[in-house]
């Protein structure tokens, strides 16, 4: 037996054929840098759909009936499918399939995914979803306006629109992707979890892997509870099955239904839905960590901290589902459970904040356009966070449940949070795609148009719940209780989110002409220690790591560590190859 | 640098906005007092953690600012210090949980003396039951609902005999009586949620759930639907119109029972004939209306939008606006009807009649009206015939000068603003779509395309 049939074959040079038609390198391709491209460019555009979407809902929120584009039916239709690009074909896709896609195999040290073809299957079946769930703006009737929850019965009945054909291609287009999302998830577990580079132990991770390592386990776990609930609502539409239906009438008719319950949809639906929070969260809180901690060129504060908490938030929001439905007439004694298992997320949520903030702590902070992002990240989530403990307290629950103080919270904690890690991420991480950086001054009017603006659209939009104005309301008409200096503030807000909207314009601009003109950036620019900056070929190629897939030797933060010369120690660096200060060198050094 | 300037000018800003906000609670008018302590206790904790984890991140940045003599600290751990923020942050999540859980503990244990109230939801309108003099609600059922039993109550339980029905959408609830509020829904998920009152709670179809609270304060509010519950979930409006003794009791004796609303004298059509010869100089011998002297086509139309309407000229609550002219005739005309019999007469009588040849809009464009008309065709019907499960009346065959004239007085309103005018308020908000004479040309024009059905 000779030694090299006892190295695995991540360890082996490499002997991977490298793809040399346009079609296998761009189109069909199965590296996953490539199909991350593709989830990203695709996200991004769905996205865009969905800016344009909330804008126009906007427009009617502040000034209502000046727009004869929208009435109470195109409105609904907006709101909803506003709200479930930006959930799922954006903010999901674009985290694990973008984000997740392109940096696990670099940061572990693998050359791949190792089913690169199931991989490339997830991308067609996720743009499969995509066309499916745009097309039901074409069919008859338009795209469901149920509202993101799709809450039965009023989903698949006639008195909200889209009620035929719209809610069919929005379940099956969920169910495509949600056969998307398991080729990749299970792609991404088992790469995490089989294909490390030697030395790359768990507890070495990078942070951004436990984020999306745990993530992708959520949504495998969650996602088929969205599954069998699309399904069965499909069944009770079209075949005229009672899953979700009880004896009720629609419009003045009797229906043929009898004994089904509509909170049981509930249950299945947040059951996916509030891991879906988490889904979205875990690789936001990953990727910032990474982000501040090169930029501060600091190690991550209380890194086997950050670890369990993200594991323990994990676990924890399998249990806290029905926080969502306080006032949905279930059991109330539910009340009690779900209240404390939810304040109880907050503890690991909160530490981790804290540690956000103790890195920073004597760090030597660069405030580059990504640190810009992810401390814009800090101060949003923070608000946003600390409403989740209202709503969570299940009494404040009462008055503000369904008011658009609901609306300011998930949008500060799982809207402009997310977002803009995944800025911070972009700009981070473009030079290692491209070779090049995305341009700062437009990097930095970005970020001050998007913190600022949409700091300026939910902070007063709390206010409006506390005064009580319901969400999903076409139009509040003349009412009592509500000043008409409430439709100023609404007013004033759609402003802020008409040029939030356009400030993304610039980035998209940014995005483009920092592809082909963009300074080029040279290997390492951020001089970061994790894996993917360390590849023999920069920006990596196929394969990524040329001859040798690379050996690790200590975690991801070794930031300017004491008597070391270089203030970082790529990952890759044995012990033996660290450069040490001199003892004079040294105190002078403590001197300053 | 500028980054934590901007910050604590966040913080300031976020502080002042709080403060200054006109934008707040609205008075509470029930005991759920306990609520609103529990938010200012959250308020004030939380409050306290934004503003300090704020401007510890900006002084941070400001104080750890880029210097290229300088270098990072190397510390990976420190068990002690995260041990105690780990406490601190568990004390404090304890400190707003506890008051939190006490209070919900109250919010679903309903007192003893409670009085029951339902209040069914439907797309898009409430109405109530009260379980009468024998304290019982009789059970209902999805499939026994009807023109006649709009409560689907089962005519063979006798508790539902004498329960009290309120249709329409104004409850009376009785002041410093603790109520517990059975929720019904006949069709989709609706929402209870009056915001004075603090308390709200999902109508579920298939299921009854509840709510309590006791009303302290005198006054009418505004009752919302929370739940989407579809295309004109917005206009989903009610009251709820808290009494003294004497006034609810005056408003309970004015409630139909059950029973009552079974049995009526049977109708008399001559005598409907009879009490229309006073309107036919304007409506016309066969009910067809005339432009000349702005009467509408009555021939037809259905029975309880007739009776409403003539209801509502005779209690003042339509005509009385300065600016409709021909309503201030109506109501005055309306007065030739001596009782509600009469009423009922009369709009038997007329919807026995055919209607006749409609006049027609010569402008108008019938494509775009059709698609305006999709937000009405939910209530009014596909083909404009009305449907009485949601209050709307026929439009099919309506003179098109006429429609025409209802729009803009909802538009202005002229219609539909009296308090007592049920299900006015939702036309204010529906006919507001048309944003333009030509769009509520187009939108008439295409009703008047469609056949004129029974």
């Amino acid at each position: 037996m000779t030694e090299m049939e006892n190295i695995a074959i991540a360890d082996q040079v490499d002997h991977s054929s490298h793809p040399n038609t346009f079609l296998t390198k761009y189109v069909w391709s199965q590296d996953h840098k490539v199909i991350a491209i593709q989830y990203s460019i695709t996200a991004i555009a769905v996205g865009l759909i969905a800016l344009v979407l909330s804008g126009i809902m906007r427009l009617q929120l502040g000034f209502p009936n000046e727009f004869s584009f929208i009435d109470p039916s195109s409105y609904l239709q907006f709101v909803t499918m506003h709200g479930m690009i930006m959930v799922i074909y954006l903010l999901t896709a674009l985290l694990l399939g973008g984000f997740g896609n392109y940096l696990i195999p670099l940061m572990i040290g693998a050359r791949d995914m190792v089913f690169p073809y199931l991989n490339m299957l997830s991308y067609w079946t996720y743009l499969l979803s995509v066309l499916v769930l745009i097309s039901s703006f074409f069919v008859s009737g338009g795209p469901t306006g149920a509202g993101w929850t799709l809450y039965p019965p009023q989903a698949i009945l006639s008195g909200t629109p889209g009620a035929d054909a719209g809610i069919l291609l929005m379940l099956i287009s969920l169910a495509i992707f949600i056969v998307a999302f398991t080729m990749g998830g299970l792609n991404y577990v088992s790469t995490i979890l089989q294909a490390r580079a030697k030395g790359m132990t768990l507890m070495r991770m990078p942070l951004t892997i436990w984020g999306i390592f745990v993530a992708t386990i959520l949504g495998l776990l969650a996602f088929p509870a969205l599954l069998v609930s699309a399904i069965m609502m499909i069944f009770d539409k079209v075949v005229g099955t009672s899953f979700f239906m009880p004896a009720i009438l629609s419009l003045g008719e009797t229906l043929d239904h009898s004994g089904g319950s509509p909170i049981l949809f509930q249950h299945l639906f947040w059951f996916f839905g509030h891991p879906e929070v988490y889904i979205v969260a875990l690789p936001a809180f990953g990727m910032v960590s990474d982000v501040i901690a090169v930029h501060a060129r600091k190690n991550i504060f209380g890194y086997r901290m950050m670890v369990w908490a993200i594991v323990a938030i994990g676990g924890l929001s399998f249990v806290v589902w029905a926080h969502h439905m306080y006032v949905s007439g279930m059991n109330p004694y539910f009340g009690f459970f779900f209240a404390t298992t939810t304040l109880i997320i907050a503890i690991p949520t909160a530490l981790k904040v804290y540690n956000w903030l103790l890195t920073l702590w004597r760090g030597n902070i660069h405030l580059t356009v990504p640190m810009l992002f992810a401390i814009g990240f800090i101060f949003t989530f923070t608000h946003g966070g600390l409403t989740g403990l209202m709503l969570g307290n299940v009494v404040i629950d009462l008055p503000l449940s369904d008011t658009f103080f609901v609306v300011a919270h998930f949008h500060m904690v799982m809207g402009v949070s997310p977002v803009m890690v995944l800025f911070a991420a972009i700009y981070h991480w473009f030079p290692l795609l491209t070779g090049r950086f995305l341009n700062n001054t437009l990097g930095k009017f970005h970020f001050w148009g998007t913190f600022l603006g949409t700091y300026a659209i939910y902070l007063p939009m709390h206010y409006l719940g506390f005064l009580g104005v319901p969400r999903r309301y076409f139009a509040m008409g003349e009412t009592d209780f509500i000043p008409e200096s409430a439709q100023t503030l609404n007013a004033g807000i759609t402003v802020s989110a008409i040029i939030v909207g356009l400030v993304q314009l610039v980035f998209i601009a940014n995005l483009i002409w920092s592809s082909f003109k963009g300074k080029k950036s040279g290997r390492n620019p951020w001089q970061a220690t994790s894996l993917e900056w360390q590849t023999a070929q920069f920006p990596p190629g196929h394969g990524n790591w040329g001859k040798h897939v690379p050996q690790v030797h200590r975690w991801a933060y070794d930031f300017s560590v004491p008597q070391v010369i270089d203030d970082f120690i790529p990952q890759n660096v044995s012990p033996a190859e660290v450069e040490y200060l001199s003892s004079e060198q040294n105190n002078s050094r403590e001197e300053k | 640098m500028t980054i934590a300037i901007v910050i604590i000018l966040l913080v300031i800003a976020t502080l002042i906005f709080h403060f200054i906000s006109p934008w707040w609670f609205t008075p509470l008018a029930s005991n759920w007092q306990a609520i609103d302590d529990t938010i200012n206790i959250t308020l004030w904790v939380v409050g306290i953690v934004f503003v300090a984890v704020s401007l510890f991140l900006a002084f941070v940045i400001f104080k750890y600012r880029y210097n290229k003599d300088r270098r990072s600290d190397f510390e990976p751990e420190n068990s002690k210090l995260e041990g105690w923020l780990t406490l601190i942050t568990t004390l404090g999540v304890a400190a707003m949980l506890t008051p939190g859980l006490f209070v919900w503990a109250e919010f679903i244990s309903v007192p003893e003396n409670s009085e029951i109230v339902e209040v069914v939801g439907q797309q898009w309108h409430w109405s109530y039951r009260l379980p009468g003099k024998d304290g019982k609600l009789g059970k209902t059922a999805i499939k026994i609902i009807s023109e006649d039993n709009p409560f689907g109550i089962d005519i063979n339980d006798i508790n539902g005999a004498d329960d009290l029905l309120v249709k329409s959408n104004e409850l009376h609830l009785l002041i410093d009586q603790p109520v517990k509020v059975l929720l019904r829904s006949k069709d989709v998920l609706h929402n209870f949620a009056v915001p004075q009152f603090r308390v709200k709670m999902d109508l579920v179809p298939g299921a009854i759930t509840f709510v309590w609270f006791t009303p302290t304060k005198l006054g009418r509010y505004e009752l919302l639907c929370e739940e989407l519950c579809g295309i004109a979930h917005f206009t989903m409006r009610g009251y709820i119109k808290v009494d003294t003794a004497s006034d609810y009791q005056t408003w309970l004796a004015s409630l139909p029972t059950f029973a009552q609303t079974l049995t009526r004298d049977p109708i008399n059509l001559a005598q409907g004939k009879q009490h229309y010869t006073g309107c036919i100089s304007c409506h016309g011998i066969d009910g067809q209306g005339n432009e000349a002297m702005n009467a509408p086509q009555l021939a037809g139309l259905s029975r309880w939008y007739l009776q409403r309407q003539l209801n509502y000229f005779k209690q003042k609550i339509r005509g009385q606006n300065s600016n409709d002219t021909y309503g201030q005739q109506m109501s005055a005309m309306s007065a030739l009807l001596p009782d509600g019999k009469a009423v009922e007469d009369v709009s038997a009588y007329l919807n026995s009649l055919p209607s006749s040849q409609n006049t027609l809009i010569n402008k108008g464009d019938v494509i775009k009206g059709k698609r305006l008309y999709k937000n009405c065709s939910y209530c009014h019907g596909d083909d404009a015939q009305g449907n009485y499960a949601m209050n709307a009346p026929k439009l099919a065959g309506q003179h098109a000068w006429y429609l025409k004239r209802q729009i803009g007085s909802y538009q202005q309103g002229i219609r539909g603003v009296h308090p007592n005018d049920l299900y006015g308020k939702q036309m204010i908000l529906m006919s507001k779509i048309l944003h333009d004479e030509r769009a509520v040309d187009d939108v008439v024009s295409y009703i008047n395309s469609l056949t004129n059905v029974r």
